[in-house]
């Protein structure tokens, strides 16, 4: 496989409030470039039990970032995972504010010409922006909050690679 | 002057989103967050903590980083998303 030389040309990120629909996305993604032949995706999500807590049942997660550095954050975790594996395109959607249970709150989709770079990256992708991208997740329960804490198995996820 | 931001539980804690301290030249980020600490009480000690992340302008730097007059520098608590 030749490395790539010139720079990552189609990533895109985004840090929004909306919610987003990976159908779009990816038909989005697929006019990227004919060569394309696999795509990859993952949707994380507020899960109900977040937190093993006494605290009652979750109801939704306060996501806070810091929004000059989070874009750049992510687009470094893009072209990082891009140097590597060379892929076509990428695109990065992570949600902040208030999102009840069940909601979505990241999307990674990664189109390469073959299905291992497009698995790999969008692996990374998420491993890296866990561990980098400043965002800090609050639990919100029926009658407390309370941050969320970093997992060492956020970390140990990354170093593998 | 350095523009300090605080994120997360770490500016629920402090009660402080924001703050301009006069820059010193030589200062580190450690210089730096001691001279808070001074100012500010014992609850700002947190900032010495070894899981305190510290970004100069937008970038996570180590602790020993050296900053210029003008920087932006955040310190946060580990980071949680995705």
């Amino acid at each position: 496989m030749s490395k790539p030389t010139k720079k990552m040309t189609h990533c895109n990120v985004s840090i929004q409030l909306e919610d987003f629909d990976l159908s779009v996305e990816t038909r989005e993604l697929q006019k990227r470039g004919a060569d394309i032949g696999g795509i990859a995706s993952f949707i994380g999500a507020v899960r109900s039990s977040e937190l093993d807590s006494q605290q009652g049942a979750l109801r939704a997660l306060e996501i806070e970032h810091y929004p000059a550095m989070t874009q750049r954050s992510v687009e470094a975790s893009c072209e990082q995972a891009w140097k590597r594996w060379g892929f076509i395109a990428c695109t990065v959607i992570h949600r902040v504010g208030r999102l009840p249970v069940g909601a979505q709150i990241v999307l990674v989709i990664v189109a390469a010409r073959h299905r291992k770079e497009a698995f790999a990256a969008c692996e990374f992708i998420m491993d890296d922006l866990k561990t980098s991208a400043p965002f800090w997740k609050k639990a919100e329960f029926e009658n407390s909050t309370c941050w969320v804490d970093a997992k060492t198995s956020d970390t140990e996820a990354m170093d593998k690679w | 002057m350095i523009k300090v931001l605080f994120f997360a539980k770490l500016r629920e804690q402090l009660d402080c989103a924001a703050k301009s301290v006069p820059y010193q030249a030589g200062d580190d980020v450690i210089a730096l967050a001691y001279r808070l600490v001074d100012k500010g009480g014992s609850s700002w000690s947190v900032l010495l903590d070894k899981e305190t992340v510290c970004a100069v302008n937008q970038q996570i730097v180590e602790h020993s980083f050296i900053l210029n007059d003008g920087d932006e520098v955040a310190f946060f608590p580990p980071v949680t998303g995705g």
